[in-house]
């Protein structure tokens, strides 16, 4: 099971919308992945600092180490949302930062960074989790989530979706990949770290290697065709845009609608059925093992 | 005529409804308003009802129907009229995948588009998709009539019984043991049948005829060594 959403807005008049656009849709994906959820979306950015997506057992333990962290590096404009904390770092900063963060405060973990990006998720219910993090009041251009219903790994917060292992990059996955121990151990051999035994974030981390050996997005999803084995349907997101595979028969179930406004993605069409204009968009199933992708001029 | 609006009435209710109408009923003409998608609508029935569904359907809408004509004004999701067993099912825009799965009678129209597994293993059904049909379409079909007047996508009719495909646009590739035959004079009168009953107007020579090679039917002891 589990349930993947996306929009991509053409549109910045709809960016105050796009919390609640994607709320709604998780929502309606609960009855594909009760167990857990999470969303990536990206918001506003500012030059040259780095966000920081950190997740800590609740806000007190949260604030003490922010308080640390600030002692240590400035101010960093943390925004708290229940378990999860974003902060902004001086780009030049954001390594040594996180070098810090692993090694003097094990009651943090970095969940994802990226100039724009903000990462979020729990485990219950998808509708709890989004209204505990505020979605439906988030402002953003383009953002992906996830219903999750475990089936490689236990039901845990570092086990939902998405995954992030790159700047600004992060994946859900719809599916099971069965060669993901051999890809992982490739990985780390690349230099790649990992921090669950979750397949879906082998496809991540394949993901972020081959384009830190100098793939586009588009090119590092035709090969992990070949390279990734199972059944899947993946959804990308990176600062400027989204992409989507489906694996070569179509395993899982996928569709998409298309308006001048945006361009929206669910496992199945419910999730799409409320979105507005909905009744003109071109809705379309995405083919087996073609890459689609979307992105911001 | 029954008007149900789903945003307002449990889709239950609206299926315990449908399967409550006596045989005798006059109240057979119903409308549906709002379906958003949602899985399973109108499925299981078994009385000759017209039932209109307004706008686009998730999973299974139509499975296992017998007598009924139901159709929808939108597009079907997952598995439309899975396993019919008799009466019609229409479908005015596109249809996922694995439509008409199993089915053992009746008739689906599809007036745009199929995706992927189309009459997968389909044992008696004939399914008419006015548009084109995806990869692996009547995939060990059985028995019935698919006809495509657009495209067929990849290994169309892999491992095929006696399932009879028609199709007027170009395909992709045949599945194993799926071969283009010369239309007989049964194949193409039952082609013409079918689009008759569909209101399709098209002439069965613009069709081409693909079914079983038969070779599957029996081990064949050179293939000893695939196993």
């Amino acid at each position: 099971m589990c349930g993947i959403v996306g929009v991509f807005l053409k549109n910045s008049a709809l960016e105050s919308q796009l919390g609640a656009m994607l709320a709604d849709m998780l929502a309606v994906l609960g009855d594909r992945g009760p167990d857990s959820a999470g969303f990536a979306f990206y918001g506003a950015g500012e030059q040259d600092r780095i966000k920081l997506t950190l997740r800590s057992a609740g806000a007190e333990a949260a604030r003490k180490a922010v308080s640390t962290l600030e002692a240590r590096w400035g101010p960093l404009e943390p925004v708290y949302r229940d378990t999860h904390t974003v902060i902004s770092v001086p780009a030049m900063k954001q390594a040594a930062l996180r070098a810090m963060v692993i090694a003097e405060l094990p009651e943090l973990e970095i969940v994802g960074a990226g100039k724009r990006m903000e990462l979020y998720k729990e485990v219950g219910r998808p509708t709890t989790v989004a209204a505990r993090f505020g979605l439906s009041s988030m402002s953003g251009t383009h953002a992906v989530g996830h219903t999750r219903m475990a089936t490689e790994s236990a039901v845990t917060t570092r086990g939902a979706h998405p995954f992030s292992t790159g700047i600004d990059q992060c994946l859900v996955h719809n599916g099971s990949l069965s060669n993901h121990n051999a890809v992982r151990r490739m990985l780390q051999r690349e230099g790649l770290a990992f921090s669950t035994d979750n397949d879906s974030e082998v496809a991540a981390g394949y993901l972020t290697w081959r384009i830190r050996e100098g793939a586009n997005l588009t090119q590092a999803l035709t090969t992990s065709l070949d390279d990734l084995d199972g059944f899947y349907t993946f959804l990308v997101g990176t600062e400027s845009g989204f992409a989507v595979l489906r694996d070569p028969i179509a395993c899982k179930p996928a569709i998409m609608a298309e308006t001048d406004d945006f361009v929206a993605f669910g496992t199945e069409y419910r999730a799409l059925a409320t979105l507005p204009g909905i009744e003109t968009a071109r809705v379309f199933e995405p083919e087996p093992a073609t890459v689609y992708a979307w992105e911001r001029n | 005529m029954p008007v149900v609006d789903l945003v307002a009435t449990p889709l239950r209710e609206l299926n315990a409804a449908l399967h409550g109408v006596r045989p005798d009923s006059n109240e057979t003409a119903w409308r549906i308003l709002n379906p958003l998608g949602k899985h399973a609508i109108a499925v299981g029935l078994d009385a000759p009802l017209d039932v209109k569904i307004d706008g686009p359907v998730g999973y299974y809408c139509g499975g296992m129907n017998k007598q009924a004509t139901i159709t929808v004004a939108g597009s079907a999701g997952v598995g439309v009229a899975e396993n019919m067993m008799s009466g019609e099912v229409r479908v005015k825009g596109d249809a996922s995948q694995c439509a008409g799965a199993t089915g053992q009678g009746g008739l689906l129209v599809i007036e745009g588009n199929a995706s992927a597994r189309c009459g997968i293993s389909m044992k008696g059904i004939d399914i008419v998709v006015k548009g084109s049909v995806g990869p692996m379409s009547a995939f060990m079909a059985q028995a019935g009539n698919l006809i495509v007047l657009g495209d067929a996508g990849e290994a169309l009719g892999d491992s095929i019984y006696e399932a009879r495909l028609f199709v007027r646009g170009a395909v992709k590739s045949l599945g194993a043991d799926c071969i283009e035959k010369p239309m007989g004079p049964e194949d193409k009168s039952a082609l013409a049948n079918v689009l008759a009953r569909a209101g399709v107007d098209a002439s069965a020579d613009e069709f081409r005829f693909y079914a079983s090679a038969r070779r599957l039917y029996h081990f064949h002891v050179d293939n000893i060594d695939a196993y």
